[in-house]
């Protein structure tokens, strides 16, 4: 069960961010003894107290051979001297190289950081460009709106139009039913009137036509004859 | 501040034996002292952003003396003198 009355974070530390190293170490003189010895040794001796100490505990210790001297020491003297060489002719440069490595890493930490920044920034601006498009809905709905209305007007329009077909359709036949009715009738009624024509024309009236026929044209010849 | 909590620097040579009295000297307490000694120093010569040779340097020579110190009898006795 948690406590939800215990309070949290009360102390200042905090473990994020860090705070930044310091840039320079400790202030340690010929690389061997910190500056604090002699800051404590300064207000009673000056500046030439430690040297002095460290002069008379020198004298003191070989005197009393509690430092010997011996092969050992030959050896340690030509160590340092090696080691004290190189670090004064390399060190400005191995100093140089670790930092360009440091740099290094706080570089690419930097273009991550610089990366994810610019990605949630573009993120963010195609972010606005959406919204702006959502304003845009209205016309879209508007635009959709005028298609259906203009499909509903084309089907209206063309179901007019096959109605009136159909129907024209069905008056044109029966106008052509009462055409042919009265042709029939005419056709019928011109060829009973000549059958009844040509049965009445008895034989004798037609001896008699042609008997005319023939008069009226040699009147005809006598005629022209005359004439011409 | 109260007297268990200032560093040695800051006790004067007469409350010395009192400060002495309040300090942890149980093996957790000791351990927890060395500890805090060694962070310290870490902190102050070596955890930098531009170091020198004063971080190991110091290091270095502290284990020569105390080399030194452990092989003192054998290093002082004739016959090593002598062996050259």
């Amino acid at each position: 069960v948690l406590h939800t009355t215990r309070p949290l974070h009360t102390t200042q530390q905090r473990l994020a961010p860090l705070p930044p190293l310091p840039e320079k170490g400790g202030e340690v003189r010929y690389g061997l003894i910190p500056e604090e010895f002699f800051q404590f040794l300064y207000p009673k001796t000056g500046v030439t107290g430690p040297y002095m100490l460290g002069t008379g505990l020198l004298l003191y210790l070989l005197s009393k051979e509690i430092y010997v001297i011996n092969h050992e020491t030959v050896a340690a003297a030509c160590i340092l001297t090696v080691i004290i060489y190189g670090i004064k002719k390399y060190g400005s440069d191995v100093a140089a190289f670790a930092d360009k490595l440091n740099e290094d890493k706080v570089a690419q930490a930097l273009a991550v950081k610089n990366g994810a920044i610019k990605g949630l920034e573009t993120a963010i601006e195609q972010e606005k460009k959406e919204q702006w498009r959502v304003e845009g809905r209205s016309y879209l709905f508007d635009a959709k709106r005028n298609n259906i209305a203009m499909l509903l007007e084309t089907n209206y329009r063309e179901r007019l139009l096959t109605v009136y077909n159909e129907v024209k359709k069905r008056l044109d036949y029966q106008v052509a039913l009462q055409n042919l009715k009265r042709q029939k009738e005419q056709d019928h009624m011109i060829q009973w009137v000549e059958k009844s024509v040509v049965q009445s024309i008895t034989p004798q009236q037609q001896k008699d036509s042609i008997a005319k026929c023939i008069l009226d044209l040699k009147a005809l010849s006598k005629s022209a004859q005359a004439a011409a | 501040g109260p007297l268990s909590e200032r560093h040695l620097m800051d006790v004067r040579l007469g409350e010395l034996p009192t400060w002495l009295a309040t300090c942890d000297f149980s093996p957790q307490g000791l351990l927890g002292g060395v500890q805090k000694g060694w962070n310290s120093y870490y902190d102050k010569y070596i955890n930098v952003k531009r170091g020198g040779p004063a971080g190991i340097s110091m290091l270095l020579a502290g284990y020569c003396l105390l080399s030194y110190g452990w092989s003192y009898q054998h290093i002082s006795k004739i016959s090593f003198l002598l062996q050259e």
